[in-house]
């Protein structure tokens, strides 16, 4: 089964940093985000929160937002998963 | 091209600067731009859609809101309020038929002339971005604040967001906006294709988008 909120994920990340679709699909689980990609600075982290936020329909309050949760694709999409499943 | 025109402001008439692609035509498109840094993220697109529509048939302006881009007024004398005093006067001044205005632009643009309206968002949306980069930065320089006190603050005394000196009365705006609708239509990125520029923490261009805007704007404008 494909999982929907990846491929949300993926296309939103190339929205906010402009990687092609390409880079994009190449994410692993381990790929670094925040502190790994200099185009991720604290106008673009605001920027990605908010839509994460209109596309899973999801509310991220400020101090869960931290390095951890930003540091990976697979950190990042698991605190998105966990989010919906709580909602 | 550039060209000026005269924009009404606090001490009187400014001349503001807009990208004009004029040859006296019937249709004359106003665009009116977003808020912010999407402003700048969308400005290869949208020039690039005046040249396409310029090649349809369609003129078309992009004027500097009061204290963005190379406005000679203040950001920090800025409201909602007078964003749409002077897009209006824009409107008038150019002679403007139709309208687009592209996500923030949609608070803020003359209601009183049909067109479109390119992903609109709340103003409150625009706001809280804008809060939670400057608790991110403070978070980074290990420094403590809050969305909610910072908010109160500036709605009684502005706040300083992203580089950007808000007036009280602009934060209180936006915090309560919902994009204007007089029956403009809404485009949606997927009518389109491509990705979201304005998103982009680089700006970025999109010949293809472009090319579809223009088609979509001509091809409606004409009927």
């Amino acid at each position: 089964m494909i999982d929907q909120t990846d491929t949300a994920l993926r296309s939103l990340l190339n929205d906010v940093l402009g990687l092609g679709t390409a880079r994009a699909a190449a994410l692993t689980a381990d790929s670094g985000l925040f502190g790994a990609l200099p185009e991720l600075d604290s106008m673009a982290v605001a920027g990605l929160l908010t839509e994460i936020e209109d596309r899973f329909d999801v509310v991220i309050e400020d101090d869960e937002v931290d390095g951890e949760m930003l540091g990976t694709y697979g950190k990042l999409l698991a605190f998105i998963h966990a989010k919906r499943g709580a909602a | 091209m550039p060209a000026t025109w005269p924009c009404p402001g606090p001490s009187g008439l400014a001349d503001e600067y807009a990208v004009l692609f004029d040859r006296a035509r019937p249709l004359r498109l106003l665009i009116v731009p977003p808020l912010f840094e999407e402003m700048n993220r969308t400005r290869r697109m949208l020039v690039e859609t005046q040249r396409l529509l310029d090649g349809f048939g369609v003129d078309s302006m992009l004027p500097d809101l009061p204290g963005c881009n190379e406005s000679p007024q203040a950001f920090a004398a800025q409201s909602l309020g007078s964003w749409r005093d002077a897009m209006a006067a824009a409107a008038r001044h150019f002679a403007a038929t139709h309208v687009l205005a592209v996500r923030g632009g949609a608070l803020v643009f003359p209601t009183s002339l049909p067109g479109w309206v390119l992903e609109p968002l709340k103003g409150a949306a625009i706001l809280r971005q804008l809060l939670r980069a400057r608790v991110l930065f403070a978070k980074e320089a290990g420094r403590e604040e809050n969305s909610g006190d910072l908010l109160e603050h500036g709605r009684n005394h502005g706040l300083e967001l992203a580089g950007y000196r808000l007036s009280a009365a602009l934060v209180a705006g936006l915090d309560a906006a919902l994009h204007e609708d007089e029956g403009q239509r809404v485009i949606r990125l997927s009518d389109l294709g491509g990705s979201a520029l304005w998103l982009r923490s680089e700006p970025g261009e999109d010949p293809v988008q472009s090319a579809a805007l223009a088609r979509l704007i001509a091809g409606e404008a004409a009927t």
